[in-house]
């Protein structure tokens, strides 16, 4: 239905903090028409949920008052996974309200923390933590999952920590980014998968000159943190602190090669100046004029409505390296589970929270029926089959293990909704009109830095 | 000598009318926009990272809001953008609505009520709605046009460059308007006496020269007042190019005066200066609409 609105609602801001978009998949629903099957059928078999439902008194919310928890989240089915905690925890029972996007709920999210009456809980992208923190909408809920830090890579967890000893939230998903392309495409151009950005350039170049018309994928303004991304895994670090003082290096070399790299793509033909997530984009990547596209390992989610044609035609290997063999990739996205500092029941909520990420059958739902690449390091090792999509890779959550371990760690600053609509902004017309990517990326610097000076942030002269 | 009426119970009366009006007026007008003022002298200041508890707190900015919001090159830019947005909106709308309304005015035209429903229909279709319709015809790849002017030779311009946006934002608009405007001049049309009509007829006026001497004449009122809205609606779009804006990278999240201060609001989070620029256009639009009527009222109406 929203594929067919164009992608996402028109009267909502697009997800392009980053957020990937949601979209409740055939298959997810047929994983979940099992899932739901096998647990009314056997609710006393061995599964790890029933020693969940047999031990409610592991809750420690052990008053008998009845509490509902509010859950904003746009991972689809998620209330088919919170089902079994509903089943299991009488007197704490949480309702999802499901979002739109990342960038659409972060927009309502801090409009009703401002006004007073926020969620209980919230899905919230690694990326937007610190304007929650800073803003102080969000519970420490160190003291209530005090246990968790080595369930999660340590990369996930300085993010939900900023670092610091408090605990902002209870990682969600991994997301290292990922190069998808049409194995059958490629044959057909001749094109070698590319290892590097250079080969990647190389393969731009070779398919634009024998097939004009079809591109290695799109550069949008629309998607800041997918650049950022990229940026990420160049080395760049967009904000660093040390004492009070931030440190802003949006425009630094790393990104700079970037914003470069993508320019000179955009203006030889190799890659399209158009945006990703419209109707014109899931067409061009259903019908091959897109044959590759720089994403994640959460792909595998949009993929069977973005390209329904061509289940097992699309392939993941490596986002291609800056040097031979380095084997280092950005994030795109990623959240936690964040609990509201206007929370009234904050324990129960933390307590939740840390189930529905650690808690093995959780876990499991979420990758079987939500297509979430689960941050727990358990949980990742138990993906075992493919995603039905991309069924012709038996090796695929092996190889999105790899690429999480390779993830860059990233950092972020107060204001990324700043730098974010700030890059949209000023790449529009850059992109349009093919033109030097470095100015707009100078000015997405020059915002950012003087927002927060603006705002009585101690920034340090770059 | 007459006794001094007694003031006590009818005195109440007055008071109490008004006193629904003035409450939902106090409550739904007043306190927001005083507050939007208050907001508008603000800023959020924090101390240190950031990072801690209580570390971020409003404090006064006096015209700083002001002084930046008028000096960012985006605004001003989008300023321009609308007034040229506007004018190329509103005569052609206008136009095309009087058009049409003098057609289905004149003697012996069939399918009137046929022709007079399809065209208001565009206006009873929502305006994200129509966006979206719009926004799918104007990209290549999605859109039926491309195919049909291939057959004629031709090819299909790219209706989203920063030359041509505009202008395709501008048919959302008038594929929307015309529509109603036809209606209200069509009714003032109705209500001209026909005796005008006779008189012209048997001094061997012709159709177009009744239509010219006497009809648009007799309706101008109602065209002042059409173009007033329409000018005010038109300063104020929003919803086309922020439902156009994910399809294409050309219109940026601050493409019009409202759309900045959307984006200032919900995607940067300083309702300091969103509410400092609401205020700038809110007295720009009052002064504008208000000197349109005057000059207008004098001309039109002759003071009436």
């Amino acid at each position: 239905m929203k594929l067919i609105l164009g992608g996402r609602p028109a009267v909502m801001r697009s997800p392009r903090r980053g957020a990937r978009r949601v979209h409740v998949s055939a298959i997810a629903a047929a994983a979940l028409a099992t899932l739901v099957a096998a647990g009314c059928s056997s609710a006393s078999s061995t599964s790890s949920a029933t020693s969940t439902a047999s031990s409610p008194a592991s809750s420690s919310a052990s008053s008998s008052q009845k509490v509902t928890l509010s859950f904003w989240s746009w991972v689809p089915n998620l209330d088919k996974v919170i089902a079994t905690w509903n089943k299991s925890h009488p007197d704490i029972q949480v309702q999802v309200q499901v979002q739109a996007g990342g960038d659409a709920e972060l927009t309502k999210l801090l409009t009703a923390a401002k006004a007073g009456n926020p969620p209980d809980l919230a899905q919230v992208e690694y990326q937007v933590l610190p304007t929650l923190v800073s803003n102080n909408y969000l519970a420490n809920v160190s003291q209530y999952d005090s246990n968790l830090k080595s369930d999660f890579p340590a990369g996930n967890w300085t993010q939900v920590t900023l670092g610091t000893d408090a605990l902002y939230g209870v990682p969600q998903d991994a997301a290292p980014m990922a190069l998808f392309y049409r194995a059958d495409l490629f044959k057909k151009y001749h094109l070698t998968v590319p290892t590097t950005w250079a080969q990647f350039a190389a393969d731009a170049t070779k398919l634009h000159a024998e097939a004009p018309g079809v591109y290695l994928g799109t550069f949008s303004s629309q998607d800041p943190g997918e650049f950022a991304g990229l940026t990420q895994q160049a080395g760049a670090q967009w904000w660093s602190a040390s004492g009070s003082t931030w440190k802003v290096s949006i425009n630094s070399a790393a990104s700079q090669k970037v914003a470069s790299y993508w320019q000179s793509l955009v203006t030889s033909g190799g890659i399209n100046n158009q945006p990703q997530w419209t109707a014109a984009w899931n067409k061009g990547m259903n019908n091959g004029q897109y044959i590759a596209w720089v994403s994640d390992v959460w792909a595998p989610t949009d993929m069977p409505t973005v390209s329904p044609a061509n289940t097992g035609k699309w392939a993941m290997t490596e986002l291609p390296q800056w040097t031979a063999g380095a084997g280092v990739v950005g994030n795109w996205g990623g959240s936690s589970t964040a609990v509201l500092a206007a929370s009234k029941h904050q324990q129960a909520a933390a307590e939740f929270a840390a189930w529905l990420n650690t808690d093995p059958a959780a876990t499991a739902a979420l990758a079987s029926v939500s297509g979430v690449y689960p941050a727990d390091i358990a949980a990742e090792g138990a993906l075992s089959a493919p995603p039905p999509y991309f069924s012709s890779q038996p090796n695929f959550w092996s190889l999105a293990k790899g690429y999480a371990a390779d993830a860059s760690q990233a950092s972020w600053g107060p204001d990324v909704d700043v730098a974010y609509s700030e890059f949209t902004s000023a790449f529009g017309g850059a992109i349009t009109s093919k033109a030097s990517f470095l100015s707009p990326l100078a000015q997405v610097q020059s915002a950012v830095v003087s927002d927060m000076k603006k705002s009585g942030f101690t920034v340090a002269a770059s | 000598m007459k006794q001094p009426r007694k003031h006590t119970a009818p005195r109440l009366a007055p008071y109490a009318f008004v006193a629904p009006a003035v409450a939902l007026f106090a409550l739904l007008m007043l306190i927001p926009i005083g507050y939007t003022l208050f907001l508008s002298f603000g800023k959020s200041q924090v101390s240190g990272l950031g990072l801690g508890t209580g570390a971020r707190k409003q404090v006064f900015a006096g015209l700083s809001n002001y002084a930046s919001g008028l000096s960012d090159p985006a605004f001003l830019s989008s300023l321009l953008r609308v007034l040229v947005y506007s004018l190329i909106l509103v005569p052609v709308m206008l136009g095309l609505a009087l058009l049409f309304a003098l057609l289905l005015d004149a003697q012996r035209v069939r399918f009137q009520r046929f022709a007079r429903l399809s065209i208001f229909l565009p206006y009873a279709v929502p305006t994200v709605i129509a966006s979206l319709l719009w926004g799918f015809l104007y990209l290549p790849t999605v859109s039926p046009f491309p195919a049909i002017l291939a057959r004629l030779g031709l090819s299909m311009p790219d209706l989203f460059t920063t030359n041509t946006a505009l202008f395709s934002v501008a048919n959302i608009g008038v594929w929307g308007g015309t529509g109603f405007n036809m209606i209200v001049i069509y009714t003032a049309l109705r209500s001209v006496p026909t005796e005008l009509y006779e008189a012209a007829r048997i001094d061997g006026a012709s159709q177009v020269q009744v239509a010219l001497r006497i009809k648009i004449p007799m309706i101008g009122p109602a065209l002042v007042l059409t173009g007033v809205f329409s000018i005010i609606a038109t300063l104020q779009v929003f919803n086309e190019p922020h439902t156009l804006a994910p399809l294409t990278n050309t219109i940026s999240p601050d493409w019009m005066p409202l759309m900045k201060v959307f984006d200032l609001a919900f995607n940067e989070q300083d309702s300091y200066e969103a509410a400092a620029l609401s205020v700038v256009i809110a007295v720009a639009m009052f002064v504008f609409s208000y000197g349109l009527l005057r000059v207008s009222n004098k001309r039109v109406f002759q003071g009436r």
